[in-house]
């Protein structure tokens, strides 16, 4: 029994936190709210290149062959980053169900698969519980659902509308789109289980990543709370303030062991990993929106206006 | 990260079950807090050692078995879940025992450790004063050093276990132009030594669970100073860590909990859930126990590789404090107008421990350094905010 990340795990982290501390930053995100695809083409080259898109690909499409604990860290920091770019979801979801197809889909794999790795092309799903589908816009190939089966469809054969998000960064799409025998991928039971894994790796990648916002949301606010003065002092020495972080910390030490056991039962296919994934939604989501509404009261009204890059974490959780 | 035991984790689990099925007593013990409690729960000390079962982690040559922390874990789990009696020397083993282990000279260890493993010297404590509760700081009561001896003065309080225990620990003040955390020393002092008295307090179960201890020119000598005059806020640290952290609350005990306070659920659901938030706090009740119990398995497994324990162990004090307290409500819910009977009450049945565990679970925020001080460590030591 060891609860621990090994060496690998833990220097992959700090040099991909490095590079999102440095490239995403709330100038990069608020910049690109204004842009037309809301996107960066050379942040997503970059993420290529620092292997990120290939990392749950299997080695033998050109990936990396790592599993979810692996990539866990790193999802929690896209998150204490707001990264727009779709990364955690293409690693999480969009590739582990592509890879889990069966062999007489062999052909599509290996057209896609080295292609996603090296940054080429860029892949949106959608399921029925969420008709909108985040980037579809950018994607090369929109993997759809309809009646249980599991259809591939490219992106220039739909319609898309926009659809508006509270949260600029998210970009969310209703897809016209007609579901043929051709673009059928996989039916029955075996979509099924695809269908059910992916729900199951989608909750955990939002945890992670609500982890990492519930985070920043903490160090956000508490360096507020050095700013800010009142009664002569900064609102930060006042019990009250202290106590609305503290009660947040709480909530992501306690996250956090459950977010990590979510991630092992889903790389080691536990029989209950869809249980451990849910807890770890749960408490996770918990966590980010405790952050949010504690955040925003310890900001005072500045904790109310677009101004402050609080708001970019907070409407995130 | 590997979650699975070991083969020999998982072949330490069936020896520590074996063993307890076998010995556990039959009947529960009377409560701790009454004469004869105590004496019956004195002599459960005496026989868990007489197992080596005593503290499993402490080393060999003391009457342990060198057991690493997953080990110890995986003991606790199974002591809970065999519904072994409650530590009477829980102050002692969990809290004074890690102290001496890492402060106490080797006449120390050798002198006190077997002691208390074997339950003969049971342990109370001595932070509290009448003026100081989760100010330490605050302490007045003072330790005068005369010759090879120290003369003490002065009042505790709130000191759990010290109606019927041998010994006490406690700092004092030392430096008596000393202020705040300066000028402490931490001193083991026999509760049967002239000048010591001591007045039971009533708990709200009614029972004697701690006791004022009065000290009127009281000598003990300077060997039962730990870790050096002067540096008694420094140990004293060190020991609320172990409380806060892992050693005072295992995982089990709350897992233990959750578990009954499922089965009360389903035992009673036609009338538990005419209230639905009922099956969603005993849900929430589960992870929670769940989720305490990973994260210290995850705080194991962190110290195991060279480790410390930071500001962080206040989060645990929080949260198994807080739980402890949500768990015992959802169960007074669940029994209703049976809630209210002290479990002696001939209707009460099987299920009125619930209210001696709700009422003892309102003293958590308090003990060990209340909850409001604790998320100013949080707020201050941990994510750095601005002292007042």
């Amino acid at each position: 029994m060891d609860f621990t990340f090994n060496e690998d795990q833990l220097m992959f982290h700090d040099s991909v936190q490095s590079f999102l501390t440095n490239e995403v930053t709330p100038e990069h995100i608020r910049e690109q709210w204004t842009t037309r695809s809301g996107r960066s083409q050379p942040l997503w080259n970059q993420l290529a290149e620092l292997g990120l898109t290939a990392v749950t690909v299997p080695e033998n499409f050109g990936g990396l062959g790592m599993n979810e604990p692996d990539f866990l860290l790193i999802a929690e920091e896209c998150g204490y980053a707001a990264l727009p770019e779709p990364l955690v979801e293409t690693v999480m979801v969009v590739v582990p169900l592509i890879a889990s197809l069966g062999d007489e889909a062999h052909h599509f794999k290996e057209q896609w698969l080295p292609l996603i790795a090296s940054g080429e092309a860029r892949v949106a799903i959608q399921h029925s519980t969420n008709p909108l589908v985040a980037d579809a816009h950018i994607a090369d190939l929109l993997l759809l659902e309809e009646s249980g089966s599991l259809y591939a469809v490219p992106t220039n054969e739909v319609e898309l509308t926009e659809n508006e998000s509270v949260d600029p960064s998210r970009k969310l799409f209703s897809v016209q789109w007609r579901a043929t025998a051709e673009n059928c991928i996989a039916t029955g039971e075996q979509a099924e289980q695809l269908w059910a894994d992916a729900l199951n790796r989608g909750a955990l990648a939002v945890a992670a990543q609500q982890q990492g916002i519930a985070r920043r949301v903490i160090d956000i606010s508490v360096d507020y709370t050095f700013e800010r003065k009142q009664f002569g002092k900064p609102v930060g020495s006042f019990q009250a303030v202290k106590h609305h972080m503290a009660n947040v910390a709480v909530k992501i030490e306690f996250a956090k062991p459950v977010l990590y056991r979510a991630a092992y039962a889903v790389a080691h296919q536990l029989p209950d990993a869809a249980r451990q994934v849910s807890h770890a939604k749960l408490v996770t989501s918990e966590a980010a929106l405790l952050a949010a509404k504690n955040g925003i009261q310890v900001h005072g009204a500045m904790g109310y206006t677009w101004e402050v890059d609080l708001q970019i974490f907070m409407k995130r959780a | 990260m590997d979650l699975n035991y070991t083969a020999s984790q998982k072949a330490f689990r069936e020896e520590v079950r074996s063993w307890l099925t076998e010995n556990v007593p039959k009947e529960p013990l009377k409560s701790f807090d009454t004469e004869e409690g105590f004496r019956q729960h004195r002599a459960w000390e005496a026989k868990l050692n007489q197992g080596r079962w005593g503290m499993v982690t402490w080393p060999e040559e003391l009457g342990g078995r060198g057991c690493n922390l997953i080990e110890w874990l995986i003991f606790e789990e199974e002591y809970y879940r065999s519904g072994a009696p409650l530590r009477v020397n829980q102050n002692g083993i969990f809290l004074l025992g890690p102290t001496l282990m890492e402060f106490g000279t080797e006449e120390q260890k050798a002198r006190f450790l077997p002691m208390m493993a074997t339950g003969e010297e049971v342990w109370a404590q001595g932070w509290s004063e009448p003026d100081a509760g989760s100010d330490m700081a605050a302490i007045r009561s003072k330790a005068e050093r005369v010759g090879d001896h120290y003369v003490i003065n002065g009042q505790k309080t709130w000191s759990t276990r010290a109606v019927w225990a041998d010994w006490v620990f406690g700092i004092f003040r030392t430096d008596p132009e000393s202020s705040r955390h300066k000028g402490l020393t931490f001193i083991l002092v026999p509760l049967d030594a002239e000048g010591v008295s001591v007045r039971p307090i009533e708990q709200l179960d009614g029972l004697p669970g701690f006791a004022e201890i009065f000290f009127d020119d009281v000598k003990v000598p300077v060997e039962n100073v730990l870790g050096g005059e002067g540096m008694g806020w420094h140990v004293a640290m060190s020991t609320a860590g172990f409380e806060r952290g892992l050693m005072l609350r295992s995982p089990a005990r709350f897992q233990e909990t959750a578990r009954r306070l499922l089965e009360l659920y389903q035992e009673n659901r036609e009338q538990a859930d005419l209230d639905p938030a009922i099956g969603e706090a005993v849900t929430r009740a589960y992870m929670d126990a769940e989720a305490y119990t990973l994260s210290t398995y995850m705080t194991a497994s962190r110290l195991m590789q060279g480790d410390k324990i930071g500001p962080e162990s206040s989060t645990n004090k929080i949260f198994w404090s807080e739980l402890d307290q949500t768990m015992h409500e959802t169960a007074l819910s669940i029994l209703g107008a049976r809630a209210e009977l002290w479990s002696h009450a001939p209707d009460a049945g099987a299920v009125g421990s619930w209210l001696d565990g709700f009422l003892f679970s309102q003293a958590g925020p308090i003990y060990a350094g209340t909850n409001e001080i604790q998320r100013n460590i949080i707020a201050e030591r941990m994510l750095g905010m601005p002292r007042a």
